[in-house]
């Protein structure tokens, strides 16, 4: 990952809090996937890994930057945000951990899901975290190459 | 199985028709955590569901799902309707509950797939 550019990029920012636009980044982005011709199967994890980037950014975070670039061989998604940060990021990973407070639980959020099904969707992943200022998830999807 | 031929059998109400006779429904998912339906479900599915709010229509979006069906009559966002209908999602309010719904759908056999992620 050099000095090369990506043939295209995307950037949009995150609202804290805001369900009724939640996913819409992911959307968006399913759709220029799909333009681009890309596999179905590749489109789907990748369309995955970001809605739960998103909607951790919307339930867990005030504000964030969302950003796809796509490579001829990659996809890399960075998600940034400002917020509380995580302060034990493998605990983080482990499913079913959440802190989710209930009144986003019932929403059907917070199943403690989310970083595990981006681990699993992507080729690598990276968490970069402070606590009381933010947290930056780096994804990298290969296009011929399974996770 | 098209969408529209599901609506009888559930005693449905039809609240967004996202072109119900031409979706053909390839199988179907139930359950409750968002996190777990999108991993899970298919492209084609019809998924039943206790949730009525927006945000079940951009998992259904990004999954592919045909057709989500409200079950215990749960009061619909009106932003859900909104939205389900900018992206031609259908949407059905059922007096069933999920359980109920599924034995319905499968008994009319569709079946239940699963993806893994
Ligand atoms: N961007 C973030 N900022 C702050 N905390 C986060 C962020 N992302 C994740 N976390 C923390 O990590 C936990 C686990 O995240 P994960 O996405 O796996 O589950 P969840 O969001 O709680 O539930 P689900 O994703 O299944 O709806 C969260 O409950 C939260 O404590
Ligand atoms: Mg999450």
């Amino acid at each position: 990952m050099s000095g090369e550019q990506p043939f295209i990029e995307i950037k949009r920012s995150i609202a804290g809090g805001d369900f009724a636009i939640a996913g819409n980044i992911s959307s968006e982005t399913k759709t220029i996937l799909q333009q681009t011709g890309l596999p179905p199967v590749f489109i789907r994890r990748v369309v995955i890994a970001c809605y739960e980037a998103e909607m951790n950014v919307v339930i867990h975070a005030y504000r964030g930057t969302f950003t796809t670039q796509i490579y001829s061989d990659r996809i890399l998604v960075v998600v940034d945000d400002e917020g509380p940060g995580i302060p034990d990021v493998s605990l983080a990973f482990q499913e079913g951990y959440s802190t989710a407070p209930p009144h986003i639980r019932e929403m059907g959020f917070g199943a403690g899901y989310g970083l595990s099904n981006m681990k699993k969707c992507s080729n690598q992943i990276a968490v970069d975290t402070r606590v009381g200022e933010g947290t930056r998830v780096t994804m990298v999807f290969y296009l011929n190459s399974s996770p | 199985m098209k969408v529209n031929e599901i609506v009888i059998p559930l005693e449905a109400e039809v609240v967004v028709d996202g072109n119900m006779s031409e979706q053909t429904l390839k199988g179907g998912y139930s359950g409750d955590l968002l996190s777990d339906c999108i991993a899970n479900a298919g492209e084609g599915s019809v998924w039943v569901t206790i949730h009525s709010h927006p945000n079940i229509v951009a998992v259904a979006v990004l999954v592919g799902i045909l057709c989500i069906v409200i079950t215990n009559f749960q009061e619909i966002d009106p932003q859900t309707v909104e939205k389900a209908r900018k992206e031609r999602v259908t949407l059905l309010r059922t007096p069933l509950t999920s359980y109920q719904a599924v034995a319905v759908l499968a008994g009319r056999g569709i079946p239940g797939t699963k993806k893994h992620v």
